[in-house]
């Protein structure tokens, strides 16, 4: 037992943060917003210069190795700086379905490009997707970059299947998203030619846990930059004669946010530390990092409005753009009340 | 990062259960599942003994003084086998977590000596001294005096909320030494002895009916001129080191006894229908998560070796625990309803419930209260502007 990061982890975390602080700055970020929300040159120096892309991923299957502990911390680090990335639908639920359920030939064809960056995946999932003779019908509404993805891996719920987004029977849609940096995508299905995945049980579960742990750290690095984004403007406004962060109702705000801030770092590092090592609470480690990680991002980017004032309400000001990702993260994969709901059936039984 | 245990921490694991275990189906029976502080003192202080003999008593100690030297991941297992065991809390709680680390780390050779095989053979119980009724929140004023007079300190003056101090042997406390001196200047941290004429204590019944914490008067009261740790004027420093052991592999064990309260809730929810209100469910599975990111907490603090960088997890553990217990004791009332506010015993006694239900308003006051451990976070953590206060 040694609840602290190694050496090595501090390095990858230092490395990250370094990379995301410098390069996903707001004028990118923007730029991205105003385009399809992939800052490409960010990703392109993520996937290749930094070559964190392929973590999480055994190596015998495409990837680099490590576990998710390390795919937490860059996702905390890349969270961090609101990056527009497709990190979460194409690496983290797209290569990871393909690399732990994928055959041989469909990991050999995929994952290269995933992690390379030069191809972009979406993970389009809705129970209503039907099968027939090797043609999908069905849609969601929902899809993460999925304007933007040149592949789909799309899942019922119980298999998964490949497919190219330029196949006939595939439309895409692409309506305005709150949060411009992660934009929405309507995908449709009408007939089109799916390949499917070899083993969907390990391709889905494998996916499921490392898209709930990359949320959460992704929430847990926001709500900490939201924090240390208000404690500096704190230091530095001054109102009636003195700092803003001297008068006691502004400080404990501040106090609160680092209370549930240092939970949900603990929360993070369970739930992948849980996984990793195959724990037995690995599942309720999972629902209760995602439910407490993305609840604590919206109260502290909720609160970095409040306390920044008026300037918080700007398009200007980069507190929005904090505000938007956390909601997006609280309602994607489940809910808040609906993570909860189901620690209470583990605990409790079904509701009556 | 790891948070498995090896093989060999689970042998270990094995062992304390297995002694815990035997202990409490045996000689020490009558104790098991005693949760009330003041519960069975005279029982209790045996088991401390029985503890020392077989040399369980304060693990973490090294064994020149009766501990074991044992690594940081065997205390947590045997602070976890502890509570899991049904064994009731450390009547000398104070002496092994606070007087002992302080006189490890600041005594000299012969106080060692003095004190630490009383404390760990559990017959030297100590309590604490600090607080007055015009040093709370504000404790660098208190006021209690003490002089040299032939050889002996004499102190004069009124400590508060002394938990357990009626059935304690040594109390340690802080003292204005110098005259005229304010806040934490010219203060110095004794050890007196409890049984003596100059020494009153009178229970104070707190809001559950039970009379943990006293006051504790001094009239003339003495110890000779050797019971002070550190030298004299240094008692702000000794007692800010005290504290800071206040946050060890402890509170592992107190985390235990939140989930048999956490359990009890959950008994009673299933019993009485409570847990199909989806309310609940979401009050409960909350609950849950906050006491499972608490043990986390613990151990990310307790791993955490590399001092030089801020310690977020132990600066934010008290108001955590805290809150999280305070909340959980309304929990139990909306679960219980109407049935959690009638009792069976005489003499204003409470199930365990009732009781978490009325102790937890303590819980968010003692130790430094949530509001004043908000400013530490803001100060500490964030290094924002310091609240108005004495100059050390």
């Amino acid at each position: 037992m040694e609840f602290a990061f190694t050496d090595e982890q501090h390095m990858i975390a230092e490395t990250a943060r370094a990379y995301f602080v410098e390069n996903a700055t707001s004028a990118r970020t923007r730029e991205a917003m105003a385009g399809d929300g992939i800052d490409r040159a960010l990703w392109q120096g993520y996937c290749q210069e930094l070559g964190f892309s392929g973590i999480a991923i055994p190596e015998d299957r495409g990837g680099s190795g490590l576990g998710l502990v390390e795919l937490a911390i860059i996702a905390e680090a890349a969270g961090s700086q609101v990056a527009a990335l497709p990190m979460l639908g194409s690496i983290v639920q797209a290569a990871q379905a393909i690399a732990a359920g994928g055959s041989e030939a469909q990991r050999s064809a995929w994952i290269a490009g995933l992690l390379s960056g030069e191809t972009i995946a979406a993970f389009v999932e809705d129970a209503g997707f039907r099968e027939s003779e090797g043609r999908l019908t069905g849609a969601s509404r929902f899809v993460t970059h999925g304007g933007s993805a040149e592949v789909l891996v799309v899942s019922n719920g119980r298999r998964a299947w490949i497919v190219r987004a330029d196949t006939p029977g595939v439309s895409v849609d692409v309506p305005t998203s709150m949060d411009q940096t992660r934009p929405l995508a309507s995908v449709r299905l009408d007939g089109a030619v799916g390949d499917q995945l070899a083993d969907p049980a390990a391709a889905l579960a494998s996916s499921y846990r490392a898209s709930l742990v990359a949320v959460a750290a992704e929430a847990l690095g926001g709500a900490q930059e939201c924090l240390d984004r208000t404690v500096a403007y704190s230091k530095e406004r001054v109102q009636f004669g003195r700092p803003i962060g001297s008068f006691q109702a502004y400080k404990h705000r501040l106090a609160d946010m680092m209370i549930e801030i240092e939970q949900a770092r603990s929360a993070v590092y369970w739930a992948a530390c849980a996984v990793d090592e195959g724990s037995p609470d690995a599942d309720l480690a999972l629902h209760a990092a995602k439910a407490f990680c993305t609840d604590t991002f919206f109260r502290c980017a909720g609160d970095m409005i409040q306390l920044h004032g008026g300037i918080g309400f700007t398009w200007e000001h980069d507190a929005h753009l904090f505000f938007k990702r956390a909601r997006s993260l609280q309602t994607m994969l489940g809910d808040g009340n609906w993570h909860r709901e189901r620690i209470a059936t583990m605990i409790l039984g079904e509701a009556a | 990062m790891k948070l498995g245990f090896s093989v060999d921490d689970e042998l270990f694991r094995q062992e304390c259960a297995d002694w815990l275990n035997g202990q409490m189906a045996g000689e020490f029976k009558d104790i098991k599942g005693v949760t009330k502080l003041t519960g069975s003192p005279e029982r209790r202080k045996e088991w401390e003994q029985q503890l020392a003999a077989h040399r369980w008593s304060c693990i973490g100690w090294p064994e020149k003084w009766g501990g074991r030297n044992a690594t940081l991941a065997q205390q947590v297992i045997f602070a976890e086998e502890y509570a899991r065991a049904g064994v009731p809390g450390r009547v000398n709680h104070i002496g092994i977590e606070l007087a002992g680390p302080t006189i490890l780390t600041f005594g000299t050779d012969e106080q060692k000596q003095r004190f630490l095989p009383g404390i760990a053979a559990g017959k030297t119980i100590f309590c604490q001294g600090f607080s007055e009724p015009n040093a709370g929140s504000d404790l660098a004023s208190v006021r209690t005096k003490a002089r040299l007079e032939d050889g002996e300190w004499v102190v004069n003056g009124q400590k508060i909320w002394t938990s357990l101090a009626h059935i304690s042997d040594w109390i340690f406390v802080v003292t204005r030494t110098e005259e005229g001196s304010q806040g934490p200047k010219g203060l110095t941290f004794l050890m007196m002895p409890v049984d003596q004429e100059g020494i009153e204590i009178r229970g104070i019944r707190q809001i559950n009916g039970d009379a943990e914490f006293n006051e504790t008067f001094f009239t003339d009261a003495r110890c000779p001129a050797d019971s002070l740790i550190g030298a004299v004027g240094d008692g702000w420093k000794i007692a800010m080191g005290l504290l800071s052991f206040e946050r060890g592999v402890s509170t592992l064990g107190q985390q235990m006894g939140f989930r048999y309260e956490l359990d009890e809730i959950v008994a009673a929810a299933k019993a009485n229908g409570a847990a199909r209100d989806p309310l609940i469910r979401q009050r409960i599975a909350k609950a849950e998560i906050g006491l499972r990111l608490m043990r986390y907490g613990a151990l990310r603090m307790l791993s955490n070796t590399d001092h030089s960088r801020m310690d977020g997890a132990a600066l934010t553990y008290k108001i955590q625990w805290a809150s999280w217990r305070r909340s959980l004791g309304e929990l139990a009332m909306d679960v219980l309803g109407q049935a959690g506010e009638i009792s069976d015993h005489p003499d204003y006694e409470w199930d365990t419930l009732p009781n978490l239900f009325l102790f937890s308003r303590a819980d968010t006051i003692y130790g430094g209260t949530n509001q004043i451990q908000r400013n530490l976070i803001a100060e500490r953590g964030l290094g924002l502007p310091r609240e108005p206060r004495w100059t050390a």
